[in-house]
């Protein structure tokens, strides 16, 4: 992949472009190479919720449009593009355009630093695990602008709603990757899955770091907004929440921007503390040097795609929590357990047990 | 000549969106246009190569505090002619603040950058420098003290806030969660076993 790009760069030197074009052109490329297939993930995983839904249910999940239901996806997506936007009438026109554009950039922004292979990342930043937070937590302004400025109040109830529980849970989420870092010594993504490299699958940081592995984890269902999180869209109570008055194009944006966003945090679950792109059986004594051990994008997007099944699995398998529940599981379960956790870690530091013992 | 290209398109959007804050009429836009300047003041930071203070500073003041500040003024319902009141009243004092404000830049900027040569020609770090490093090599080192006591400051703060939410008043009907969290089946559901009657002509 490095290589591919070098032979680009070279090219494009050779056409005498000035280097900071040359550099955003790259960018450009790169960016696109992530975001295409991230938006066909999108609608194959769109398509792969109905159907595992539907299994789960004992159903068949959609089977008319093409084979097996396979053109679903840009069924609904034509569907979608061809639907009138409403705009209410008092609505804030403006905001209410803008929420749905917040919700989604924010949502691919992140990817700029998420490191797909050893060589391959758009911004290899120092900062990145930083960045990841400060543009994920920039998402819930999309949610909190269409709540308001759609000038009704059950998507004024969702969007507040929403903002208290990814406030509340952006905090456990922060706590956890704490433990992240201690262990790492690096807020950049890539040095973070380096630190994790080992003996197979028992060096990854999700052992040693278990309960903070659990907390993210489930944070990130929170922060998504997902069952049996999904209070901000509960439709027994509010209707659909924040976007009850988004249709068409605009109401796509946010169903784009939740369903990248469930991609974005398996994707960052998997770097964290499953071992990004590392093969589980590396380091092994007789798989050494087959494919089987050789770290490389396949072993990120098989983690990734377990980690997408949890999202749907949850949200056939559990009832709904109650607002209060939430509230009371991120304030007073999530953020002791994360501080405890800390404090352990340390001990472990200074006893030197564990992996980073070395 | 990109880098003063980028500065003066930042800066303009600083100065607008800082105005914003207080020339627009909705309360909800003044508190977007100074997510706006928080964030062109982060493209700053990027700017003077302080990639983590400019991260830092989009993480907590608008991924946190405007959330918090938004999330309040939404829920206000404030006329705009009474804040143009409080606004002519306040302008002398705020006027006042802005002076001694400007005379205090002036001051750093010009007279005390008169004494010190070198500062006036800031020079590009070497590609190996990375502002995360430099600020954590000073901070655990330096001033370990003072920021450890910060952080345990904060994390009070934290433990204080969520256990204000656990006073308990006497007489408050209110649910017991880890009750309803261990109830059985048993405890709620009683299964009779009821006799079929045989007589009955159905």
């Amino acid at each position: 992949m490095a290589n591919i790009f070098y032979q680009l760069d070279q090219l494009l030197a050779f056409f005498g472009l000035p280097e900071p074009i040359q550099f955003s052109v790259l960018t450009v490329i790169k960016a696109m190479i992530v975001l295409i297939p991230l938006m066909v993930t999108v609608a194959y995983f769109t398509y792969a919720e109905r159907k595992l839904i539907g299994f789960i249910q004992n159903r068949l999940g959609p089977n008319r449009t093409g084979w097996y239901g396979l053109l679903q996806p840009f069924a609904d997506l034509i569907k979608m593009m061809l639907k009138e936007v409403v705009l209410p009438v008092n609505a804030n026109k403006f905001l209410f355009l803008l929420a749905p554009i917040l919700s989604l950039t924010t949502a691919f922004a992140a990817w700029a630093v998420i490191p797909f292979s050893e060589d391959f990342v758009i911004a290899n930043i120092d900062a990145g695990l930083l960045y990841v937070l400060a543009v994920t937590s920039l998402g819930v302004y999309g949610v909190v602008l269409a709540g308001w400025a759609s000038n009704s109040k059950y998507a004024f109830l969702g969007a507040m709603r929403c903002a208290a529980q990814i406030v509340a849970y952006e905090i456990a989420m922060g706590f956890a990757l704490v433990g992240v870092l201690m262990a790492s010594g690096s807020l950049n993504l890539g040095d973070i899955v380096m630190a994790q490299s080992g003996t197979s699958f028992l060096s990854w940081f999700m052992w040693p770091l278990f309960p903070l592995f659990l907390v993210y984890f489930i944070s990130g269902v929170a922060e998504t907004n997902r069952a049996p999180f999904d209070v901000a869209e509960g439709e027994s109570e509010i209707v659909a929440g924040f976007h009850v008055e988004y249709s068409g194009i605009a109401f796509g944006l946010f169903f784009l921007g939740e369903y990248a966003n469930m991609i974005l945090i398996s994707a960052l679950t998997v770097i964290f503390f499953c071992g990004g792109w590392l093969s589980p059986f590396a380091g092994v004594p007789f798989l050494e040097g087959s494919f089987l051990s050789a770290p490389h994008f396949g072993w990120l997007a098989l983690k990734m795609s377990f980690f997408m099944f949890c999202f749907l699995w949850f949200r056939a398998t559990f009832p709904r929590y109650r607002y209060d529940q939430i509230m009371r599981l991120g304030w007073k379960v999530f953020i002791p357990i994360t501080i405890i956790w800390i404090g352990v870690e340390g001990v472990m530091f200074a006893a030197e047990v564990g992996p980073w013992s070395d | 000549m990109i880098t003063s290209f980028l500065f003066y398109t930042f800066s303009l959007i600083l100065v607008i969106s800082a105005l914003g804050v207080i020339a627009s009429r909705n309360l909800v836009y003044s508190a977007l246009f100074l997510v706006l300047a928080f964030v062109q003041s982060a493209m700053l930071w990027l700017l003077i190569e302080a990639e983590f203070l400019a991260v830092v500073l989009v993480l907590v003041y608008v991924g946190a505090v405007m959330v918090l500040f938004l999330f309040v003024v939404m829920m206000l319902d404030v006329k705009s002619e009474s804040l143009k009141d409080n606004f002519n009243r306040y302008l002398p004092m705020g006027l006042l603040l802005s002076l001694v404000i400007v005379i205090e830049i002036v001051h750093v900027v010009w007279f005390r950058s008169q004494d010190v040569i070198s500062v006036l020609l800031p020079q590009a770090n070497p590609e190996s420098y990375s502002n995360t490093q430099a600020l954590g090599a000073l901070l655990y080192t330096e001033h370990v003290y003072a920021f450890e006591l910060a952080g345990v400051i904060l994390l009070l703060a934290i433990v204080a806030a969520i256990s204000l939410t656990m006073r308990r008043r006497p007489g408050l009907k209110v649910q017991d969660v880890p009750a309803q969290v261990n109830v059985k089946s048993e405890d709620r559901v009683r299964l009779v076993k009821v006799p079929s009657n045989k007589d009955s002509s159905r």
